[in-house]
């Protein structure tokens, strides 16, 4: 009885496991490749290659770390540090709450708190991509490449410098952004709504950046108030059917 | 410096972790809300959308290689290319733009 309960947890956990690393693995490899320049300002600000893995396996967030660093670089007082993570990852709460909608309701504490533990743009673009109920072995599958991609990278960048030539630097940078166009497109074919509401937001934000007073925010805090803004009034104006999500 | 890194990190990572946990560990049931449910529908494409452009323009060399990028991602994204094609095919589209260009 308890081989075969065992049995069955495996076959029906190790798909999502094993479609988790193979989803995983680009983003690992766009993470290597940004973390390790990460790891250039982690230098800068005084950090040794181990206190760079910590800061990247604990956070896992390159404007929140890249924020960090320099309060850290500035030796500023602690409050600082608390507060400029707070506003630079604050988009996570965000998308937190849509994944606390895409578990079963009877997931445990356990699952919830690990999946949380990596909760970045790219893990949390693959997740939501997938049709149904999440799977806490899939994101745990993810992480199991990313994680190491992205700390590994930190201490590797402190401790080598700048040895990618610019041209893979250049051309590597892109990848996540193909991974976020991979998860919005096909949607946006099918829901026409969604579509527009992508094309708006892509019009928004490219206005944001160059408006007075927007500009003047930080990437990370602009992007909150736009998701927020954009989504509130696509939620008011187009709410759901009773039988969608 | 007056200050230790360790313990800066150790702020740092208690305040990211917190953020990421606790919305997931709190809303335990689904929510019934209609504008509350939207809204949560919605965010994710928002909030990529608006990650992706105008950013891909300034992650490369010459903002034309990430407008490139940008194009062929969609188009391929369009057609049901997989996770995998679409990021690799950007990177390529860019490399090759940069090559030819630079």
């Amino acid at each position: 009885m308890e081989t075969m309960t065992r049995r069955g947890f495996l076959m029906s956990h190790s798909r999502a496991l094993k479609e988790g690393i193979r989803d995983g693995m680009p983003i690992a490899l766009g993470y290597f490749v940004v973390s390790f320049t990460l790891g250039i300002a982690a230098k800068n600000a005084g950090l040794t290659p181990f206190q760079g893995f910590l800061a990247s396996f604990f956070n896992n967030a390159s404007a929140g770390e890249y924020a960090g660093f320099t309060v850290i670089a500035a030796d500023a007082a602690y409050i600082e540090i608390a507060l400029i993570t707070l506003v630079a990852n604050a988009r996570y709460l965000l998308m937190s709450c849509v994944l606390s909608q895409k578990f079963a309701p009877d997931t445990s504490l356990w699952h919830r708190i690990c999946v949380g533990f990596d909760v970045t743009d790219e893990i949390f673009g693959i997740s939501v991509a997938r049709p149904g109920r999440l799977d806490p072995y899939y994101n745990y599958g993810a992480m199991l490449v990313a994680l190491p991609g992205w700390s590994v990278g930190t201490a590797m960048g402190i401790a080598a410098g700048n040895i990618l030539p610019l041209e893979a630097v250049s051309a590597l940078s892109v990848a996540l952004y193909g991974m976020f166009l991979a998860v919005i497109i096909p949607p946006a074919r099918q829901d026409k709504i969604v579509g527009i509401l992508v094309l708006f937001s892509f019009f928004s934000s490219f206005a944001a950046v160059h408006l007075p007073v927007l500009m003047e925010l930080s990437g990370g805090t602009r992007t909150i108030l736009l998701t927020v803004v954009l989504s509130a009034l696509a939620a008011y104006f187009f709410p759901l059917k009773e039988t969608q999500a | 410096m007056t200050h230790d890194i360790y313990i800066y990190l150790l702020i740092m990572s208690a305040v990211t972790l917190a953020i990421r946990i606790l919305p997931l560990t709190l809303i335990r049931r689904q929510i019934k809300n209609r504008f509350l449910r939207s809204f949560l529908y919605y965010v994710p494409y928002v909030t990529l959308a608006v990650m992706t452009f105008p950013a891909i323009l300034d992650a490369t060399r010459i903002p034309l290689a990430g407008g490139l990028a940008l194009l062929s991602g969609i188009a391929l994204s369009w057609w049901g290319a997989s996770l995998f094609k679409v990021a690799a095919s950007c990177c390529l589209v860019v490399f090759l733009t940069e090559m030819v260009l630079c």
